[in-house]
């Protein structure tokens, strides 16, 4: 044990949690823990962002991309407020966070001092947990203890929040291995038996189906390659939810395509007609699921989840498996190979192979106006050979960036699918070329959802981080203007964005470049352009204003009730449907 | 017209083991009226002060699925080491104790009497014209006993909140 201060505690906690990175923004509560930052030469680098929004995305970007924790050092009061988005859009996509938060001084806790808000109050219900240090000798631990619980089990983030004289105070420091972490220890490893149920329905299987989800990239990369192996001896066809993408490669012949509302025909009628569901690490997510009672109705159900409350929450299971994905995958896989079973697959996949031919992605294209879905396969063309990494906001552009844009590895892929953040994705790039400083790192936008956080472009500008922003720019917030048009009689309150800023010189004004696209035929030349540069670019894409995202699974319909686009006519949606999101 | 749907719900006393730290019962709470399940009774107290421990117990109702969300909800909570669903456990004991005014006439004073009688209500304070009745039982019995001093001059009730423990060795 060495007596420090509690400001060097927190860095020399940091320095033992091998933390390289953190984002913040300073203030009154946490001037203590900055100066440390300043006069510390073993010091985290630090990454002065321009909201606390931006700097817990840009963290979460970081993490994600990485695998490792992000971490976060915000003020107290409003420093914590503007946290909150960052933490519940985490705490939605299970994402490690640890977020330090400066608070007022301890005998000034319950006075209503400047700049107190009751942060552990106010962040219980959107973190994984959280600390108050009241006692300087706490902090060490409590540190400690947010890092284990926010990157084990089902990852998310945690809040340790500093009261300004603890900061100032003696206090003993005590290292990660000198502490036991009793109550929290979540089962990793699957229940045997468990894996032999399900391995029994695999075998016997006629028409199985893997839907995966983003527990497999955070169980990391070894779940990936576990996944593709597993999928290769079965010869199973693969579908994944948003947050999933990357885990299983898009090119493999198996591959169906994302599932759920926006997802392709093919993947959204495996999963009504399965026989076998096998679950690996996806959540059954409303945007998955459509009409929970037409769910898949004809399917036994395997469901491998680290989480055991995700399990039977909305859909009831019949082989539930807690466990790590990479535990769970090669569990099965070793059971499958010594069990030698083999599945015939072939009168399936000649079902398969007829949806396939409805090509539900498909679009007509123009030769006067820039399709969107065009922009997201020329900018996947154009990139698909580079190191790139690949973040959005939220809205249209996201759900035809997951259709166009293809990944074939884990940890490309970064966006808010949980709580459906606008505003995410330009801090998260931001985040990610931390992180990634040479390689390419591209957030696909809306015009509506940038402007929530282009404040960020200072940001990247002072930390020499090239990130480029691909704004698809139909002038409205597109998704909220489909649901208008589907739902709404075509009343669009409100959801044409009026007064845009002119995009090329926001750019320039913050010493950014400025790129505009308003023609397909200038559409390459302009996105090579924009790889070319070594500044932060914001390339304006001046796309069709009316054109709609398909295929889509109206809410509250089932995967069978599928829309594959405009020429349909039958875009009744329930009354039950209209009450969904 | 939109219906809003209801299910079949059940009654269930659920005991919870948790450290007894600051915030503790508000992480519990908070889980209970952000995920909109009901509290019907709630009691909480320290039983291991070595070992910083508390008991609380929970009676809420809701769908079997319901139910079993809430306990696995629970034990997601990190100060949490323990959720039992007593109810469907098996058997238990519960108990609940309440203490009850009642301002009455002098003519409705012998019923009064009669019924605390009756319930076996422990007297624990007396004048010309009130009582205070202390009454232990399941909350049934509780109920029952406060419905027929009702409509004589039932003046304030506290009541103490659902213990419980499982019945035999276990």
């Amino acid at each position: 044990m060495t007596e420090l201060v509690g400001a060097e505690v927190v860095i020399k906690a940091l320095n033992d949690q091998s933390v390289d990175h953190v984002f913040g923004y300073p203030g009154g509560a946490v001037l203590p823990l900055y100066d440390e930052l300043f006069k510390n030469n073993n010091a985290p680098q630090h990454i002065l962002v321009r909201h606390e929004q931006g700097a817990v995305h840009a963290a979460e970007g970081y993490a994600r991309s990485t695998g490792k924790p992000g971490v976060v050092i915000v003020t107290s009061g409003p420093g914590a407020t503007n946290a909150i988005t960052g933490l519940t859009d985490a705490m939605m996509d299970s994402v490690p966070i640890v977020c330090l938060t400066g608070q007022v001084p301890t005998h000034l806790i319950g006075t209503d001092a400047f700049q107190e808000a009751d942060t552990i109050g106010i962040t219980r219900a959107c973190t994984k947990h959280n600390w108050l240090v009241k006692d300087p000798n706490d902090l060490a631990r409590a540190i400690h203890e947010a890092f284990h619980v926010a990157t084990s089990g089902r990852p998310g983030p945690v809040v340790v929040d500093i009261p300004k004289d603890i900061q100032f105070a003696d206090a003993k420091y005590v290292p990660p291995a000198e502490l036991k972490y009793e109550n929290y220890k979540p089962q990793v490893k699957p229940n045997i038996a468990n894996i032999e149920e399900a391995i029994e329905l695999m075998g016997n299987a006629k028409r199985p189906v893997f839907y995966t989800g983003g527990g497999v990239i955070n169980s990391g990369p070894e779940a990936s390659h576990l996944l593709k192996e597993l999928v290769l001896l079965t010869g199973f066809p693969v579908t994944s939810t948003l947050m999933g993408l990357g885990a299983f490669p898009s090119s493999d012949k198996n591959w169906l395509g994302m599932l759920g509302m926006h997802g392709t025909y093919e993947a959204n009628l495996a999963m009504n007609e399965c026989d076998l569901l096998i679950n690996v690490g996806a959540r059954f997510d409303d945007r998955v699921t459509g009409r929970l009672e037409a769910f898949s109705p004809l399917s036994k159900k395997i469901h491998v989840d680290i989480d055991p409350s995700s399990i039977n929450k909305t859909v009831p299971v019949d082989v539930p498996i807690v466990a790590d994905c990479a535990y769970a995958l090669e569990s099965m896989l070793m059971l499958w190979k010594s069990k030698g079973h083999k599945v015939d697959t072939k009168d399936w996949f000649d079902k398969i192979n007829e949806w396939r031919k409805k090509n539900s992605l498909d679009f007509k294209n123009s030769t006067k106006l820039i399709k969107p879905q065009f922009a997201v396969q020329r900018l996947y063309e154009l990139t698909k050979d580079k190191d790139v990494f690949i973040t959005t906001e939220v809205g249209q552009h996201q759900m035809w960036a997951a259709q166009h844009y293809h990944f074939n590895e884990p940890n490309r892929w970064m966006t808010s699918g949980g709580l459906g953040t606008m505003g995410y994705g330009f801090p998260a790039a931001i985040g990610v070329q931390v992180a990634h400083p040479k390689s390419l790192v591209i957030d696909i936008a809306g015009e509506a959802s940038i402007l929530m956080n282009i404040q960020e472009l200072s940001t990247a500008i002072q930390h020499k981080l090239p990130v480029k922003i691909f704004i698809l720019n139909n002038q409205y917030m597109g998704m909220v203007r489909q649901w208008q048009e589907l739902l709404h009689g075509g009343r669009y309150s409100h959801s044409y964005t009026h007064s845009l800023p002119d995009f090329v010189k926001l750019a320039e004004a913050y010493g950014a470049q400025g790129i505009r696209a308003e023609k397909p035929g200038e559409l390459d030349k302009k996105i090579i352009q924009m790889i070319d540069s070594d500044l932060p670019v914001i390339f304006d894409c001046v796309v069709d204003q009316n054109e709609n995202c398909y295929p889509m699974i109206p809410a509250g319909a089932a995967h069978n009730e599928m829309l594959l686009g405009e020429k349909e006519d039958d875009h009744e949606v329930s009354d039950e449907g209209k009450v969904l999101i | 017209m939109i219906k809003i749907k209801k299910e079949e719900t059940e009654s269930h006393t659920i005991s919870i083991l948790v450290d007894n730290e600051a915030g503790a019962l508000a992480r519990v709470i908070g889980l209970f009226s952000g995920r909109g399940y009901n509290i019907e009774s709630l009691s909480v107290a320290e039983i291991d002060q070595d070992k910083h421990k508390s008991r609380i117990t929970i009676v809420t109702n809701g769908s079997m699925m319901t139910i079993n969300k809430i306990k696995s909800q629970l034990e997601r909570l990190i100060p949490v080491h323990s959720v039992n669903d007593l109810t469907s456990e098996g058997p238990s004991i519960e108990r609940e104790m309440a203490l009850i005014k009642v301002v009455c006439s002098k003519s409705d004073k012998e019923e009064v009497i009669r019924l605390s009688e009756v319930y076996r209500a422990k007297t624990v304070d007396t004048t010309q014209d009130s009582f205070i009745f202390e009454l232990t039982g399941n909350i049934e019995k509780i109920n029952s006993f406060v419905d027929l001093l009702r409509p004589l001059g039932l003046e304030d009730i506290s009541r103490t909140g659902l213990a419980a423990v499982t019945r035999g060795s276990k």
